[in-house]
């Protein structure tokens, strides 16, 4: 297999290299898009399923923005669903300004491209905006605060939605009868990117020197400030890119759907989110994308007790609380070289186990990316 | 009619409402006073209230007066309820995951009343007729009970926590939890007593809510709740007369709103009242300045 990359020579424990761990993934990334590439074209996956997998997809970029502020932040917005809304729509009015339709229509793919590119990057950035104003007043507070705060904003958020034509006196977003007729871009090649993208970056830069900065916070941040870290600006950068993948998922979303209406940006959005994030496991990216999974695929499978969906959210939420706060998998991340090394060392390095046990600090990277 | 009867009668209106605010803010208030949680299902205690009054009125065929005292006990006995289920396991728990879980319940309680009562709004008979004139403005008997029972409400509140022994120690606990302990004050006994007599006072809310809307519907608590919540920060949560001021002004400035035509924008100024007061004064009209200790 790959023990010829494997670093430090001799007789200790294998390590793989940055730039193979990458590697492995990058390949195990493609081989899985080819896999459903395969089946969608081959007719295995339904119009149906496609269709339950973009929904996953986007409840992954949900779970997991909303995830870099609660779960690695630390804090707990609760106006999500107004960050979504804000992209959705960004996108939504965007794509209806641009010829994309008529480009669909064609089957003309390539020329839709730009277009699609701009949408999730206006989305991202009005999101991102959106979180900016938000964020700097409400970050100033915590706890409780912030969450009622966001909260706040995230209702204002959708009551603009609703009532601003009436002040722009021209039709913008449509109100409560919905923006309709948006151009169906969000296919799963789409949003299987975006998924990629944004779980890479959320990786990496919980990786980096500001992602630590942003974990030193969340353990406590008085301590935070007194080593030097910048905490106003760490908690910004965080809120604001988790406001901005929560806006690309809102631009996918209306890609999808075709039609938005202000009343799908309810409080209760947000709690499903939030749902999903509590459930994996705060502050695990495997847990949110997990959950993310499973709370979407499971209530398509069980149409007939759809009634119950909601109950069973908050009944799980309570039960977790209680008996297992940190969610289901911790703060526990999956980490496919880190899997890879043990089982290389297990073969061939059997006498390098023990060893091995006296650094479990070491945090493993790479491979949490992996859907 | 006038400008100066109009007025007056959007007055009495938002007295009306903020009455209804300053009893719910008064159960948040109290709560967060005590164990530093925002009870996010005190609000669906209304809505539980509001049901009951429904049920016993309609399906039994109870007495208005029966059926509201009936309303007010289930909900002290809910609210303590579900401080024993979800709450007290989650004592020494971090702040986060006690207000997921109260996320939680109050989620519950709503999609089970959904599920149990059904998603539309069910329409209650006006259990207090009749109205009477002053000038111009015809001000219903409901108005005025309303505000009276809140006033009441508050005096009675007031006497309780300033001269009873509970009300001491519930004073106490909200001041330093350990060091109440210390002095002899029954943590669990005061915790459980601060939920009953806020959710009691829910319960009179939800009583006088239903004779103000005529109806129930299962998520007509949230957003009452929310805007209770609103109140008590804006009049400074852990304060009882602040909770009155706070629930009051969030009523007027509905009805303000309401009255020059932009009744859409009505839930957007209330938050926009809580975001301001946040950031210029977080600590509310009346509430105490703490400092944060490492």
């Amino acid at each position: 297999m790959k023990k010829t990359n494997a670093s430090s020579s001799g007789t200790g424990p294998i390590r793989l290299s940055m730039p193979l761990r990458y590697g492995i993934n990058t390949v195990l990334l493609l081989a899985l898009w080819g896999l459903f590439a395969l089946l969608l074209s081959s007719g295995v996956i339904t119009n149906y399923w496609q269709g339950i997998f973009v929904t996953v997809g986007i409840n992954i970029i949900l779970a997991v923005s909303l995830n870099i502020a609660t779960g690695y932040l630390g804090q707990l917005p609760l106006g999500h669903a107004g960050f979504m809304a804000v992209g959705a729509y960004a996108g939504g009015i965007f794509m209806k300004a641009t010829p994309m339709a008529g480009l669909l229509k064609s089957g003309n793919t390539a020329a839709t491209v730009p277009y699609i590119l701009a949408a999730l990057v206006i989305s991202a950035l009005v999101a991102g905006i959106f979180g900016l104003i938000i964020g700097i007043p409400a970050l100033r507070l915590k706890g409780d605060y912030l969450a009622i705060i966001t909260l706040g904003f995230g209702e204002i958020i959708r009551v603009v939605l609703t009532n601003i034509d009436s002040v722009l006196g021209f039709k913008f977003t449509y109100g409560a009868a919905g923006l309709m007729r948006i151009p169906k871009f969000s296919g799963f090649h789409l949003v299987f990117i975006c998924v990629v993208i944004c779980c890479f970056f959320t990786h990496t830069m919980i990786k980096s020197r500001h992602g630590r900065a942003v974990l030193s916070i969340r353990e406590n941040e008085i301590a935070a400030e007194s080593v030097g870290v910048n905490t106003t600006y760490s908690k910004t950068m965080a809120f604001v890119l988790s406001a901005m993948m929560a806006g690309i998922a809102g631009c996918l979303y209306a890609g999808y759907l075709g039609s938005l209406y202000p009343s799908t940006f309810k409080f209760m959005k947000s709690i499903e989110i939030l749902v999903m994030v509590v459930l994996g496991g705060m502050g695990s990216m495997l847990g949110s994308i997990l959950s993310a999974t499973v709370l979407t695929v499971l209530p398509e499978m069980l149409r007939s007790v759809e009634d119950y969906r909601m109950v069973a959210y908050s009944l799980a939420l309570v039960l977790m609380m209680i008996f297992r706060p940190k969610g289901l998998l911790g703060s526990y991340d999956f980490s496919m070289s880190r899997v890879l090394e043990k089982a290389l060392n297990w073969l061939l390095r059997p006498g390098s186990r023990r060893k091995r046990k006296a650094d479990t600090t070491e945090t493993a990277e790479g491979g949490s990316d992996h859907e | 009619m006038n400008v100066l009867s109009l007025i007056f009668l959007q007055l009495i209106n938002g007295l009306q409402s903020g009455s209804i605010y300053a009893l719910v803010a008064l159960g948040y208030s109290m709560v967060y006073g005590v164990i530093l949680l925002l009870n996010f299902a005190h609000g669906d205690v209304i809505m539980v209230g509001a049901y009951m009054v429904y049920y016993s009125i309609t399906m039994f065929g109870f007495h208005p007066v029966t059926s509201m005292l009936l309303a007010v006990a289930a909900c002290t006995l809910l609210g303590v309820l579900v401080e024993k289920v979800a709450y007290t396991p989650l004592r020494s728990a971090p702040r986060l995951s006690l207000l997921i879980t109260a996320i939680g319940v109050s989620f519950l309680l709503e999609n089970g009343a959904q599920l149990l009562f059904g998603a539309d709004a069910k329409r209650v008979e006006s259990l207090i007729n009749g109205a009477f004139r002053i000038g111009e403005a015809q001000i219903s008997y409901t108005a005025v009970v309303t505000i009276g029972v809140m006033v009441l409400s508050m005096v009675l509140l007031t006497l309780l926590v300033r001269r009873t022994k509970l009300g001491k120690a519930m004073r106490a606990v909200s001041e330093d939890m350990s060091a109440a302990q210390l002095m002899g004050a029954s943590l669990n006994m005061t915790i459980m007593f601060t939920f009953a007599v806020g959710s009691a006072l829910a319960g009179i809310g939800s009583v006088l809510y239903v004779c103000a809307y005529n109806q129930a519907s299962p998520t007509m608590g949230s957003m009452l709740g929310l805007k209770a919540f609103v109140a008590a920060v804006l009049g400074g949560i852990g304060s009882i007369p602040g909770a009155m001021i706070g629930g009051l002004a969030i009523g007027l400035l509905e009805a303000l709103v309401s009255a020059v035509g932009l009744s859409g924008w009505k839930d957007a100024a209330v938050f926009a009242i809580l975001i301001i007061v946040l950031l210029v004064k977080p600590t509310g009209i009346l509430g105490k300045r703490t400092q944060e200790k490492v």
